[in-house]
């Protein structure tokens, strides 16, 4: 590598993110491309709201819906949007290690949770006959919550692609952005979770 | 402001009524003369917004062309250089705040039309018609009267018809422009709107929506007669027998011939509220073969041997055994003897 | 890789160089070669929608064709041809523009073209394939859900390509501006070009993904057999709608912005004079693109929502009359008391301003519920949307073209033939599109295959045919003017035009980093500055030194071949599973090409202090 980044305690910069002007450009971009996402949410919250109530005969939200498991499904996200503040919060320190171990807890819980949201289809599917082709109800709820479920398998790719990649050369300035923008990818999903969570889960329990 | 907008108003119908006469629309097609209140409604605010528009139009022109003849460069004067101006807070707050006031004179009218379109409480005394749009037809059903016709719409002249629209398939679009602007028709849930014409007479009706490749052929009529003719209509509908022998012996074979072929498997003939296609009560009396064709006896051999020529995609074809020239013609001679009415688009002023 | 590519000679070089490039200017150039290859063929198809309606009861196209080809023309020259006629604008002028060498993310510049131009082909190939799709460009569902054969198939999948590539476009843009300004170009001293080219981008970063997410939906649908617009399920088919036009009127100002931004800029230097109210053109641009989303639904006023959304509607639509009131005002501000030099980039210009005013005034009066229950899907609509379409849009990529050719290639276009071109083009524009304002009022329906006879109709639809074939006309000599000054053009130099901004401070065309030295703004029209109270050129913010540029790649000429290939596979999987293997070879190549990208490093390399000194000389 011509071009060596590394970094060591004296020359790290406040904040290696946003160090270089691509390491800030990242930065921005992932924000700017957050906003998409957030409209593409949107518009699948409210598709999904406005096909809620249409279960064609088939099972309700009311009869599927097992608020146990999502609350297990919500703590599991939650404690990985921490532990990946934590990995930020070490790298800032420049301390490789600790933010790798903290970002090897963040996957472990997001496939955690993935484990919990295919257990939770499959269950629908065969205990209830619930697919995507029975009701319009079906095809909003599964494209909904299957898309942030495909958003998460994205990130635990992406995460693992960078911590492998990275686990033999340390923290440098060229892929301190890379990491800082998976975290901010990775809060972002839990949001759309507590969304889900609200809309889908407890809106549909309650009525 | 009633006052002169009304002269105003009939200065312009009359200019419009002459660029009509002079080939520029149809009489009971173009929007251009309305014959009914929606198509009304909309007409005043066509012309409000065009005098405004109008107005802005010759300022913004009359402006262009004078800065295009004084500022044009000029022979001798390559070198000149303007003064740079950054702005003017006056002029460009006058650009601001007038065309506010305009859009404020356009808007007010805007929503007190559209709620006055959507006020349908007078539709539980007022005269009800389910609209069903079907690729390629129409089909009508007068609500507690059981009368069903397809193509042909019947309605009363000077009172409010309330049209339930819902389509079978996928999106249509009623439009009667000389009438009334249009309403979607879809597949999901009832449509309502009301129409009234204000004079007698046989007005075109289109699809407005984009629905397969015969969109542009599904027209239909309303047929606008007075209230008196319409009660004598309506007695005259309910009054058909369907089983009726025709008088001659070629539209007897012609009957015959239609109930072998499991023409009435899809066809209704009569109140049957089934509508796989068109209802034939009234096929003699109907203005239009197919919505388009003219009801010569030619035209309807033609269709029923081959629809596909005349309306590419029509849910018709191949649903019915192949029928012979003969045959073909013995049912166009029956079914255009369908006639249970005296009131008729042509009585009607076609 | 670009030292390889270098060390090539001949046409495969070219080839492989175009292929691989991330500069900014050679990727305009793909986009524009792109656009304007979709454009005429889009062309191409209203000439014969056009020919079908000449007379009544024409027989030249048969009824499902004729679907065919309107859902293409509007489908291609909205998505395959105006929008990267612009995008390619933007991604020319935009960067040099505000002063930097590239723009934020090259890499994703080149996935952006590449995704549009395979999207494009995808959507196209459907043509050889069983019939290209019929529904309409908006598509509504159930038609487009019913739609037999794999017509509709191809649309879902190349828009979803395609559109990818213009949301990476979006946030490249955005990013651009915001961080990669040169040293004292503020916000409030880009030029409105870049200005409206920043609004644009968040236009399309906020209403793109509604298409996406309408894509998906229809995709699933019509492939997977979900339910979303299937009544007979629960289904709703007005979701469709809501998601096409919450996408839909946000774009038809993602097209007009960036035209807005080329007349400010053009008018300003053929009138020798700043930008009148330069503060309230940009307020204005930024107030149109924020009522742009709250608009979406006048394209649904007969859809039966009620009186109250129409009514709310109606007056948000409305509103958007007062900013794009003020530009017009601003703009003929601008040329009085100005010196104006009349050229064909400033004929298309002047062109547009009493063009557009028609469309925007006719938009006013389709936002009056009422009035719209007449005019709604008649060709009083098309007669609009083309003006505003053909008389905004058109005219501005043409005035743009016009007037940054030497920029782009170094050469200026034949005046002579880009009047001829201007005058056939403008007057069979007036002549095929003003008339049909009264064909719709007169009962005449869009997407009309054939208007009967004895209805009215013949006389207009005549004139409007042969206004059709003058417009073909000059296009056509537009397009000879293209290769005659390729092959005899006169050369220009870096500032032809006695320019005002930043890109014409350097060489025609550019060198390919753009400024040696970084350049210090000192104001608005920063060039114009130096002229008239500086030395005449720019002064740079930084001594000349090394200059960083970013790897070239065919990763994403790879990647953009995976997604088509994947595309294909979707379509056909619902004939034959064995199908299922390119869609998931096509991903596969992708995700590779991914993962290379993002596991491999990218440094880039330097040119050298020596190197530019060297040049130079």
């Amino acid at each position: 590598m011509s071009h060596d980044h590394s970094l060591n305690p004296e020359t790290m910069p406040q904040e290696p993110e946003k160090a270089t002007l691509e390491g800030k450009n990242k930065f921005l971009g992932l924000w700017f491309f957050l906003g998409g996402e957030t409209v593409l949410f949107a518009s699948l919250f409210g598709t999904y709201l406005a096909l809620r109530n249409s279960t064609a005969n088939g099972p309700t939200a009311q009869d599927l819906f097992g608020l146990e498991l999502v609350f297990i499904m919500t703590m599991l996200l939650l404690t990985s949007s921490l532990t990946s503040v934590y990995a930020m919060y070490h790298m800032k320190n420049n301390d490789f290690k600790k933010m790798q171990l903290w970002l090897g807890i963040t996957a472990f819980l997001g496939i955690g949770f993935l484990a919990c949201e295919i257990y939770e289809f499959y269950h629908y599917i065969h205990e209830y006959e619930f697919t995507f082709r029975s009701s319009a109800f079906g095809s909003a709820f599964y494209t909904l919550v299957g898309f942030h479920g495909g958003h998460v398998a994205f990130g635990l790719s992406w995460l693992i692609a960078i911590m492998v990649r990275n686990a033999k050369r340390g923290l440098n300035l060229y892929n301190a952005p890379k990491y800082y923008t998976f975290s901010l990818y990775w809060h972002f999903i839990d949001v759309v979770w507590v969304f889900i969570f609200t809309v889908v889960y407890l809106m549909g329990k309650v009525g | 402001m009633k006052g002169w907008m009304g002269k105003v108003k009939s200065v312009f119908l009359l200019s419009l009524l002459a660029l009509v006469l002079a080939g520029c629309g149809k009489e009971n097609l173009t929007a251009f003369v309305p014959k009914g209140y929606g198509a009304e409604s909309s007409m005043n605010l066509i012309i409000l917004s065009s005098l405004i528009m109008l107005f802005v139009f010759i300022i913004v022109f009359l402006v262009y062309v004078i800065t295009l003849v004084r500022f044009r460069k000029k022979k001798g004067q390559e070198d000149f250089v303007p003064k740079q101006v950054e702005g003017n807070k006056t002029l460009e707050t006058v650009w601001t705040v007038i065309p506010i006031i305009l859009v404020l004179v356009l808007a007010v009218p805007t929503v007190a039309a559209t709620f006055d379109l959507a006020d349908e409480s007078g539709a539980k005394d007022g005269i009800n018609i389910d609209v069903t749009g079907n690729q390629y037809w129409w089909h009508f059903s007068y609500a507690g009267e059981e009368i069903q016709t397809s193509q042909d719409l019947y309605i009363p002249t000077g009172e409010k018809v309330y049209l339930n629209m819902q389509s079978s398939d996928v999106i249509h679009s009623l439009w009667v422009p000389s009438i009334s602007g249009k309403m979607d028709v879809s597949p999901e849930n009832e449509n309502t709107m009301y129409i009234e014409a204000n004079e007698e007479g046989v007005y075109w009706g289109k699809c407005a929506e984009l629905c397969g490749p015969s969109h542009s052929l599904m027209d239909f009529k309303v047929v606008a007669v007075s209230p008196e003719e319409y009660e004598q209509w309506v007695e005259e509908m309910k009054k058909v027998d369907p089983e009726a022998q025709p008088q001659d012996a070629v539209a007897q074979d012609g009957k015959a011939a239609f109930e072998e072929n499991n023409c009435m498997s899809c066809h209704a003939i009569g109140s049957s509220p089934a509508a796989v296609g068109p209802n034939l009560t009234n096929f003699g009396d109907r203005s239009k073969i197919a919505g388009i064709l003219e009801p010569t006896k030619e035209n309807l051999v033609q269709w029923i041997r081959d629809p596909e020529s005349i309306k590419p995609g029509n849910k018709m074809t191949g649903n019915y055994p192949e029928l012979s020239e003969e045959e073909a013609s013995n049912i166009a001679e029956y079914l255009l003897q369908l006639q249970p009415s005296e009131i008729t688009p042509e009585s009607a002023g076609n | 890789m670009s030292i390889a590519a270098a060390q090539k000679k001949g046409f495969g070089a070219f080839i492989w160089d175009y292929l691989t490039t991330v500069d900014h200017k050679k990727i305009a150039h793909l986009y524009l070669v792109g656009g304007g290859f979709f454009f005429l063929l889009g062309g191409l198809e209203a000439m014969f929608i056009r020919i079908q309606l000449i007379k009544p009861e024409n027989d030249f196209l048969s009824a499902g064709l004729y679907n065919e080809m309107i859902t293409m023309h509007g489908t291609t020259m909205i998505f395959l041809a105006a929008m990267p006629l612009l995008i390619g604008l933007m991604n020319a002028i935009m960067p040099l523009q505000i002063g930097a060498r590239d723009v934020a993310f090259p890499f994703l510049n080149s996935l952006g073209f590449w995704l549009f131009m395979f999207g494009g082909i995808l959507l196209n190939c459907s043509w050889f394939l069983g019939g290209a799709p019929d529904a309409g460009w908006t598509s509504y569902t159930p038609l487009s859900t019913q739609s037999p054969g794999h017509g509709v198939d191809f649309y879902v999948l190349g828009l979803q390509i395609s559109g990818a590539g213009t949301l990476m476009g979006g946030i490249n843009f955005l990013v651009t501006i915001v961080t990669m300004r040169a040293p004292g170009m503020t916000y409030m001293r880009m030029p409105l070009f870049t200005w409206t080219t920043f609004v644009t981008s968040v236009l399309i970063l906020f209403a793109f993904p509604a298409l996406t997410v309408g894509l998906f939906l229809l995709m699933f649908d019509r492939m997977f057999g979900s339910a979303f617009f299937d009544v007979a399920l629960g289904g709703n088919a007005v979701i469709w709608q809501h998601l096409f036009w919450i996408f839909g009127h946000p774009e038809v100002y993602i097209l007009i912005l960036p035209a807005f931004g080329v007349f400010s800029d053009i008018l300003s230097t053929f009138s020798k004079k700043r930008l009148f109210g330069y503060t309230a053109m940009v307020f204005a641009t930024i107030l149109i693109a924020f009522l742009g989303f709250m608009v979406w639904a006048h394209h649904m006023f007969t859809v039966g929502l009620g009186p109250v959304a129409n009514a709310i509607f109606a007056i948000a639509t409305m509103a958007i009359a007062v900013p794009t009131g003020i530009k017009i005002f601003n703009w003929l501000a601008t040329m009085w008391g100005g010196s104006i030099t009349i050229n064909s980039a400033m004929l298309w210009s002047l062109a547009f301003i009493p063009s557009f005013t028609i469309g925007g005034m006719t938009g006013v009066m389709l936002a009056s519920a009422v009035a719209d229950y007449q005019y709604h899907d008649t060709y009083f609509v098309v007669a609009h949307f083309h003006y505003v379409i053909v008389g905004g849009v058109v005219f501005g990529i043409l005035a743009a073209l016009h007037y940054w050719w030497p920029k782009l290639f170094g050469k200026i276009l034949n005046e002579a033939m880009g009047k001829w071109a201007f005058w056939l083009f403008f007057i069979g524009f007036h002549l095929t599109f003003f008339i049909q304002h009264f064909l719709g009022l007169m009962g005449m329906p869009r997407r009309y295959w054939v208007f009967l006879e004895d209805q009215g109709l013949d006389t207009g639809n005549l004139v409007s045919t042969i206004g059709a074939l003058l417009m073909g006309l000059g296009g056509l000599i537009f397009v000879i003017n293209i290769i005659y000054t390729a092959f005899k053009g006169e050369n220009a130099s870096g500032d032809p035009w006695d320019g005002r901004t930043l890109e014409w401070a350097i060489p025609s065309p550019p060198p390919f980093y753009n400024f040696k030295q970084t350049p210090l703004v000192r104001g608005l029209d920063p060039l114009w500055i130096e002229k008239t109270e500086g030395k005449g050129e720019m002064t740079g913010a930084e001594p000349i030194g090394d200059i960083h540029m970013p790897d070239g790649s065919i990763l994403p000429f790879i990647m953009s071949i995976g997604f088509f290939i994947a595309g294909f596979g979707f379509i056909y999987q619902t004939d034959q599973k064995a199908w299922l293997l390119a869609v998931f070879a096509g991903m596969g190549i992708a995700l590779l090409c991914m993962l290379i990208r993002s596991l491999k490093d990218y440094h880039g390399y330097h040119i050298t202090k020596e190197e530019l000194e060297r040049e130079a000389d």
